[in-house]
C-alpha cells in the first residue's frame, strides 16, 4: 500500500484518482473553458487596433458599448436560464416589446415607460417558467410559443407595425438612454450595474446555488431538497424581466419604440452566452463570461462593418462560424474535464 | 422514532407494497432487506416523502405525517443516503454538502469562508480529508459517497436512511461508514440500513426487517436469526432448497487448452492502464481482479472499443480489432455489459423487448425492414431462458428491479451471439437469488463455448466463478493466478504485496 502512503492527504482516494494527480491538463481546460472568450475578446481587439485606426477610436468604442449593453442585458438573463439547463428563446420578441410598451407608456411619465414593459415582459417569462416547471413541458416549445404570441401582442399594439410610438425628447425617460456620465452613455452604466448585480446573485446567493444544482443534476437538486420548480420559474420570469428591461432603455436610447427590432436577437443572446464559457447543457457558467461573448461578438461584427469592401452579410457567417469553432472547443475542453 | 403502518402503494401493473408495517427505533441500526424488487425501494421512499402511500400510516415522533416532498421530510430531521450518489458533479464538495444550508453574512450572501470551514470540519469529522473546493466530480466514487453521507448527518437528522451505502465503497471506507454509523447510533438517531451482503447486516444492525414481494416476512433482532434462516426467507424458499441454490458455484474447470478467442496485449491508455494483457479461451471464464479503480473496468472498455486506446492490441479468433470503436468491437464478437447500468445500458422508457432487440436489429432486417416475428422468438427465448420477471415483453424496462434490468442487457448482448462477453460488475445490486440464477447463467455460457471476462468486487464471486484470475493494480497486471492458486488468499497477496506501479500511477513515458 505503497500508494497511501505516499499521498495521506486524500483519505478516501483511489488509485485511480492518485493517478490523476491534480490533474493538471484538466486544471487548464477548466482555464481555459473559463477565460478562453477573454482571451480571445483580447487577441481580437488587439488585431483589430492594429488593423484600423477608426477601431481604437471614442466614438467607435462608445458605439460598441451602446450597441452591446442591450443584447448583454438580454444575455444576463439568459445566462440564467442556460445555467439550469433550459433555453429562452422568447427574449428576442419581449425586447421589442418592451420597447414598444416603454415608448407607448412614456406619456405617462417615467415610471409607466419602465414598469409596464417590465410588468408584460415579467408575467410572460413567469408564465412561460410555469408552464416548464409545472407542467413539465420543453421550454425550447414553451417560449417558442412565446415568442410569437409576445410578436403578435406587439403587432396588435403597433396597428400591424404601421405605428411608431416616439418618446418626447426632454422626458426623463429619455434621458435616462441618451445622457452620459463621465462620458459613457447611461444604458452601459445600468447594463454594468446589473451584471455586478446578477453576479452576486449568481454567485453569492442560496437561490444562485439552487440554479447551478437544478442545471448540473435536476434530480439530485430535488432530492436534495432544493427547489427545482420555483428556481425554474424565478429564472424565466428573471429572463423576461431582463429582456423587458432591455427593450425600453433601448427605447429610451433611440426615443421611440421600433417594432421591426429583436429579431433573431435571441439567438445572439444564446451565442453570447455558449461563447463566454456557460456549457449549454446547464450547471456550469458565469455572467463574466456572457458580458465577454456579447463584446467579442460586437467586435467581430464592427471589424466586419470596417472591412468596407465586405458585405455586412458576411458577418453572420463569421459570428456563425466562430460560435461553431466555441461549441467544438468547449465540447472538446469538456470531455478533457470529463464534464459532459 | 419513524414507523408506518398497513402502507401499500401501487403502480401501474404491480403492487409494490401491501400492508406493510415497519418501525424504526431512536438509538437503533434496523436492516431493511429483500430481493430486488421486494418493495424496499419504494418503502424508503414513502418515509422520506418522494411517494406518497396509497393507504396507511406515517407516523414520526408519535404523531401522523404526510411528507409532500422530500423537503419536508428532511426539515423534519429524516436524512437519505441513496445507492447510485446523488450530488451535482459540477458543484465543489463544499456547495454540495451544504446546498440550501449555506452559511450567510448579514447581507444574506453567501460566506464562502465560513462555508469551506464548516464543510472541511464536517467531513473531518468522519475522518475524510479533501480539498472542499474542488467540484465533487474530481472526487473517487467512494469519496462522493461520503460527501453524501457528511451531507445526510449534517443536518440535524433523527432518522437516517441509507440505501446500499456500501457497494461502492473500499473495505476502508466501509469500516469508516460502519465508525459513522455507531457514531449515530449512540447519539440516539434511528438508522435505517439496506444493503445486500449479509456480513454488513450482521456487524453492523440491530433488528432486521425482511420484505417479500411487497409484504413483511419477518421482522425482529438480528442476533436472533442465523443466515440461512434469513436468506430463506428473503428467497421465500425452504432451507433445503437454498443450500442446493447457495452451493450452485461455478464448476471453475473449464477447458484451458484452446487457442484463446480474445487476446488483449499490452493495452495502455494515458493515467488509466499501463500495457494490460489478457487473454481469454472459448469457455474460460478469466476474472479480473484487484481494488476499486485499478483499472478493472477501463480493461474492459478498452477491450470494447468504448476507451479510446494509446497504444495495444485487441484480437479476436485470430483477427485484429479496430480498438476505440464500439461497432469494430461488437462486429468482432465482443459484448461489455457494463458497470453502471442506469447510465451506459438499459433505456429505461423503452420496452423489455427494444431493449433486448436493440443491438440485434442490424442482424435482423432485411433490406432495412425489420423482421418482428423474429424479434418476437428472439425475445420469448431470452425472457424465458433468463427468467426476466417482467410483466410482458412490452413492459419499461425501467419498471424492472435492478437484477431483471441487468438480464435484460445481458439478453440484448445474448442476441448478437458474441464471441467474448465481457462482464463488468454483473451482479452488483441485485439480490441475492438472482445474483445465483446470474452466477449459475455465466458458467452455463461459457460451457457453450463463449469466453467470458469477468470483473467483481465481491472477491467470494471472483474466485468461484473464475478458471483464472488476473491481477491488476495501478493500472496494470501484477499477478496471473491459475489452478490451485486461484484463492481469495492469493488474490489479496497479489494486491497487497505486488510492489506498486510507482510508474504507472505517476503517469509515466509520454
Amino acid at each position: 500500500m505503497t500508494a497511501d502512503v505516499e499521498s495521506p492527504v486524500h483519505t478516501v482516494s483511489t488509485p485511480e484518482e492518485e493517478a490523476l494527480g491534480a490533474g493538471r491538463s484538466e486544471r487548464l481546460s477548466a482555464l481555459a473553458q473559463q477565460h478562453g472568450a477573454l482571451v480571445t475578446l483580447v487577441v481580437a481587439v488587439i488585431a483589430a487596433s492594429l488593423s484600423f485606426d477608426t477601431f481604437l477610436t471614442g466614438d467607435n468604442l462608445e458605439n460598441m458599448a451602446l450597441s452591446s449593453a442591450f443584447l448583454a442585458v438580454v444575455a444576463l438573463g439568459m445566462t440564467f436560464v442556460i445555467v439550469t439547463g433550459g433555453i429562452d428563446l422568447s427574449v428576442g420578441s419581449l425586447f421589442a416589446l418592451g420597447g414598444v410598451l416603454a415608448a407607448w407608456g412614456s406619456r405617462y411619465g417615467t415610471v409607466v415607460a419602465l414598469l409596464l414593459p417590465l410588468a408584460v415582459c415579467g408575467l410572460i417569462g413567469l408564465v412561460n417558467g410555469l408552464l416548464i416547471a409545472r407542467s413539465r413541458l420543453a421550454p425550447f416549445i414553451v417560449t417558442l410559443a412565446s415568442m410569437l404570441g409576445a410578436r403578435g401582442i406587439l403587432l396588435s399594439l403597433t396597428d400591424e407595425g404601421s405605428t411608431t410610438y416616439l418618446v418626447d425628447k426632454d422626458s426623463f425617460f429619455a434621458t435616462l438612454g441618451q445622457s452620459t456620465v463621465l462620458g459613457i452613455g447611461a444604458p452601459v452604466w445600468i447594463t454594468v450595474a446589473l451584471f455586478v448585480l446578477g453576479a452576486v446573485v449568481l454567485r453569492r446567493t442560496r437561490f444562485g446555488q439552487y440554479v447551478y444544482a437544478v442545471g448540473g443534476n435536476e434530480d439530485a437538486a430535488a432530492l436534495m431538497g432544493a427547489p427545482v420548480a420555483r428556481t425554474k420559474i424565478s429564472v424565466y420570469t428573471l429572463s423576461g424581466l431582463c429582456a423587458g428591461f432591455a427593450g425600453a432603455l433601448n427605447a429610451a436610447w433611440l426615443v421611440s419604440g421600433v417594432t421591426i427590432l429583436g429579431t433573431g436577437m435571441e439567438l445572439d443572446a444564446i451565442s453570447a452566452v455558449v461563447i463566454g464559457g456557460t456549457l449549454l447543457t446547464g450547471g456550469f457558467g458565469f455572467l463574466s463570461g456572457s458580458l465577454v461573448g456579447v463584446l467579442l461578438l460586437k467586435v467581430i461584427q464592427n471589424v466586419i462593418n470596417q472591412i468596407g469592401s465586405l458585405d455586412s452579410a458576411y458577418q453572420q457567417v463569421v459570428s456563425g462560424a466562430f460560435l461553431a469553432v466555441v461549441v467544438i472547443a468547449q465540447t472538446w475542453l469538456g470531455r478533457r474535464r470529463r464534464v459532459l | 422514532m419513524l414507523s408506518v403502518t398497513g402502507v401499500s402503494k401501487t403502480f401501474p401493473g404491480v403492487r409494490a407494497l401491501s400492508s406493510v408495517d415497519f418501525t424504526a427505533r431512536t438509538g437503533e441500526v434496523h436492516a431493511l432487506i429483500g430481493e430486488n424488487g421486494a418493495g424496499k425501494s419504494t418503502l424508503i421512499k414513502v418515509l422520506t416523502g418522494v411517494y406518497r402511500p396509497d393507504e396507511g400510516q406515517v407516523t414520526y415522533d408519535g404523531s401522523p405525517v404526510r411528507f409532500a416532498t422530500p423537503l419536508e421530510a428532511q426539515h423534519a430531521g429524516i436524512s437519505t443516503i441513496y445507492q447510485e450518489v446523488n450530488l451535482v458533479p459540477l458543484m465543489t464538495v463544499a456547495r454540495n454538502l451544504l446546498l440550501g444550508r449555506e452559511p450567510r453574512n448579514r447581507l444574506g450572501l453567501i460566506d464562502f469562508r465560513r462555508m469551506h470551514r464548516t464543510a472541511d470540519e464536517a467531513l473531518r469529522g468522519l475522518g475524510i480529508r479533501v480539498d472542499v473546493r474542488r467540484p465533487l466530480r474530481e472526487l473517487g466514487v467512494g469519496a462522493q459517497q461520503m460527501v453524501a453521507l457528511a451531507r445526510a448527518v449534517s443536518v440535524d437528522a433523527r432518522v437516517v436512511v441509507m440505501d446500499e451505502p456500501t457497494s461502492s465503497l473500499e473495505p476502508r471506507e466501509v469500516r469508516t461508514l460502519f465508525e459513522v454509523i455507531r457514531t449515530l447510533r449512540e447519539r440516539g438517531i434511528a438508522v435505517i440500513y439496506v444493503s445486500h451482503r449479509l456480513d454488513e447486516l450482521y456487524e453492523i444492525c440491530d433488528t432486521v426487517t425482511v420484505l417479500r414481494d411487497g409484504k413483511v416476512v419477518h421482522t425482529g433482532r438480528i442476533a436472533d436469526l442465523d443466515r440461512l434462516r434469513l436468506v430463506s426467507l428473503m428467497l421465500g424458499r425452504e432451507i433445503g432448497v437454498v443450500r442446493d441454490e447457495g452451493l450452485t458455484k461455478f464448476t471453475g474447470s473449464h477447458d484451458t487448452a484452446v487457442e484463446p478467442v480474445l487476446q488483449a496485449e499490452e493495452l495502455t491508455v494515458r493515467h488509466l492502464l499501463d500495457g494490460v494483457s489478457v487473454a481469454v479461451r472459448p469457455g474460460e471464464v478469466v476474472g479480473l481482479g484487484g481494488l476499486l479503480g485499478s483499472g478493472r473496468t477501463e480493461t474492459a472498455k478498452a477491450i470494447a472499443g468504448a476507451l479510446r486506446t494509446d497504444s495495444g492490441r485487441v484480437v479476436v479468433a485470430g483477427t485484429t480489432v479496430r480498438t476505440g470503436s464500439t461497432p469494430a468491437a461488437i462486429r468482432a464478437g465482443i459484448s461489455l455489459l457494463p458497470e453502471d447500468r442506469k447510465a451506459e445500458g438499459v433505456l429505461p422508457g423503452l420496452s423489455v423487448r427494444e431493449n433486448i432487440a436493440l443491438a440485434a436489429l442490424p442482424g435482423l432486417s432485411r433490406f432495412g425492414l425489420v423482421d418482428e416475428a423474429r424479434i418476437d422468438r428472439i425475445v420469448d427465448t431470452f425472457m424465458t431462458r433468463l427468467r426476466i420477471k417482467a410483466a410482458g415483453p412490452h413492459q419499461k424496462v425501467g419498471e424492472l428491479s435492478g437484477g431483471n434490468q441487468q438480464k435484460v442487457l445481458l439478453a440484448r448482448w445474448l442476441a448478437m451471439h458474441p464471441k467474448v462477453l465481457l462482464l463488468d460488475e454483473p451482479t452488483r445490486g441485485i439480490d441475492v437469488g438472482a445474483k445465483a440464477e446470474v452466477q449459475k447463467l455465466i458458467d452455463e455460457l461459457a460451457d457453450d463455448g463463449l469466453g467470458v471476462l469477468l470483473i467483481s468486487s465481491d472477491t467470494e464471486e471472483l474466485i468461484e466463478g473464475s478458471d483464472r484470475v488476473v491481477v491488476l493494480k495501478d493500472g496494470a497486471v501484477v499477478a496471473e493466478l491459475t489452478g490451485d492458486a486461484v484463492t481469495e488468499d492469493r488474490l489479496m497477496r497479489a494486491i497487497a504485496t505486488a510492489p506498486s506501479a510507482s510508474t504507472a500511477a505517476g503517469g509515466p513515458d509520454d
